[in-house]
């Protein structure tokens, strides 16, 4: 079987400055997989390349047997692929419902919508109480699952994540952590990527440790959990 | 002739030509955060695209039928020329520094003016515009000409199909999306070029009904009519809060209001009375742009909304 989303040799530079060195991994259907590292490790920068914000100087890119590079990133939402961005950036002055539509932006199906939204609602009750106020009156953490929601009504293949447990608090977390375990038992896809290691790699299947640009480590999610050298860098023990 | 009334009226009337201006520097500064100083042109080759159109009408076609097919006439002009500019002149620099689009703009202003002076005949002068024949009309105390009936109609027909389209429609959502944060509205799927493109359109055209508007009231159009409409239009939208539509329309509704209540009053207040008539209302209009801007640098209607909680 090939995989979902294959990456290949990729590099992104910023002017002179290359970002991302060349780095393969790949995600098969039905998987978590999680990119983990420190900041500036080229995570975001990654996550940024493949919906198609940023273009990549090298390398390849192929979602579901498709080459992306090249492709624009509205039309790549529309292939399967939908990106949470790091630090939520819901849409502030739009309502909670406006929001969940605008990530339905490229789909017909008026009856279909208003059930995924209706689904929205049901995954965060708390989103469903306020739909009616503008996104950026949420707290942090109502934030972050609105832009889950958000990318969810697009009907994904592939889920990414960026950085969904920045600035939250330990009991959102938890919360967010044990969303990412439903979509997964939902059947999506999810590439998730984590400052945040143990939480990530607890819940991922593979797992890939990037450092100034580069994976310089891969594994099953358990296998890194217990890795010595990821427990000194990452999990803060010495 | 220096009622109350009169007065309010003869701002209104202005404010709303203003105002309908205002909605394109409006709009396309709160997606790409440009000043499109050639805005005013698009007005003024709205004036002249509807006055051709008028004059390739058949004798004795009455004016009021004339009307629809010369906004029509306008609309096309301006909106083509605007989309033209986005298309060559502006999105070439998307992503260079502000100043370069904005020193762009203010070429392509020049540019356009000399075009029309240069090729549409006999520009070099005022070209006169059709007017309304007939008595003026009483309306709660002011007599309004009839030809300043045709924007005090069409202002809020426009606004109000502007607001139902930013607010319903799928391509408004994502208007307001790409205003609000542009890298994630393509993530979304949004198509940002097509909507900048669109929201060039949308203020072009509404320029253009301003334009017969202008026509219709001051019976004559000319090539260097853009500047300071669009110098006011532009001050519209800065007072009533950049970026916001009804915002644009409102500062040009209590711009045109202050400019007539100044030209009307400011003669009686005591030690003004030779700050007082038609010739000081510009200095008037700029000093109530400086006063809103030093109590409300956001504008009457700028909103700050923290993005983060």
């Amino acid at each position: 079987m090939t995989a979902l989303l294959e990456v290949e040799d990729l590099r992104v530079a910023y002017g002179k400055i290359e970002a991302v060195k060349g780095i393969s991994f790949s995600v098969e259907a039905g998987q978590i997989v999680t990119l983990i590292g420190t900041n500036g490790a080229g995570k975001t920068t990654t996550l940024r390349t493949l919906s198609g914000l940023l273009k990549p100087v090298g390398g390849r890119i192929l979602f579901d047997g498709q080459p992306l590079t090249g492709v624009p990133a509205h039309k790549i939402v529309s292939l399967g692929l939908a990106h949470s961005p790091e630090g939520r950036h819901i849409f502030p002055r739009l309502t909670i419902t406006e929001n969940l539509l605008l990530g339905a932006y490229l789909r017909n199906d008026k009856a279909g919508i208003e059930k995924d939204v209706q689904r929205a609602y049901d995954l965060f009750p708390i989103l469903g109480e306020r739909r009616k106020q503008a996104a950026g009156t949420l707290s942090g953490g109502e934030q972050q699952m609105l832009a889950m929601g958000r990318a969810l009504m697009s009907q994904p293949k592939l889920l990414m994540l960026d950085e969904p447990s920045m600035g939250l608090s330990p009991i959102m977390m938890q919360k967010i952590m044990e969303t990412i375990v439903e979509l997964k038992a939902a059947g999506t896809t999810i590439l998730l990527v984590e400052q945040n290691a143990q939480a990530a790699l607890s819940l991922a299947d593979q797992g890939h440790v990037m450092e100034v640009g580069k994976v310089v480590l891969s594994g099953t999610g358990a296998d890194l959990l217990h890795d010595e050298s990821v427990r000194k860098a990452y999990l803060g023990e010495d | 002739m220096n009622e109350l009334p009169q007065q309010l009226a003869n701002g209104l009337i202005l404010g709303a030509m203003y105002g309908l201006i205002a909605i394109g520097y409006t709009m396309v500064y709160g997606i790409i955060q440009l000043i499109n100083f050639a805005h005013g042109e698009i007005f003024m080759i709205g004036g002249f695209g509807a006055l051709t159109v008028y004059l390739g009408l058949p004798s004795g076609f009455s004016l009021l039928a004339a009307i629809p097919l010369m906004i029509v006439g306008g609309v096309i002009c301006s909106v083509a020329v605007s989309v033209a500019a986005e298309r060559f002149a502006y999105r070439p620099l998307r992503g260079a520094p502000r100043l370069a689009p904005l020193i762009t703009a203010i070429g392509l202003s020049l540019a356009l003016q000399q075009a029309v002076w240069m090729w549409y005949p006999d520009a070099t002068k005022d070209r006169s515009f059709p007017q309304f024949k007939g008595e003026a009309i009483d309306l709660f105390g002011a007599s309004i000409q009839r030809g300043d009936l045709f924007v005090l109609v069409a202002a809020p027909v426009c606004m109000l199909a502007l607001g139902l389209f930013v607010s319903k429609t799928r391509a408004g959502r994502g208007m307001q999306a790409t205003s609000q944060d542009p890298d994630t509205a393509k993530l979304m799927g949004i198509n940002t070029d097509r909507i900048i493109v669109m929201a060039f359109a949308i203020g072009a055209a509404f320029a253009a009904v301003a334009a017969v508007a202008y026509g219709l009231k001051n019976g004559q159009i000319g090539f260097r009519m853009g500047f300071i409409m669009g110098l006011k239009a532009f001050t519209a939208a800065v007072l009533g809060g950049i970026g916001n539509i009804y915002g644009a329309m409102l500062g040009g509704v209590v711009l045109g209001v202050a400019e007539a209540l100044a030209t009307g009053y400011m003669s009686d207040v005591p030690g003004m009375e030779l700050f007082g008539g038609g010739a000081w209302k510009d200095v008037w209009a700029f000093a109530l742009l400086i006063l809103v801007l030093l109590i409300r640098p956001q504008g009457l209607l700028g909103e700050r909304v923290a993005d983060r909680a």
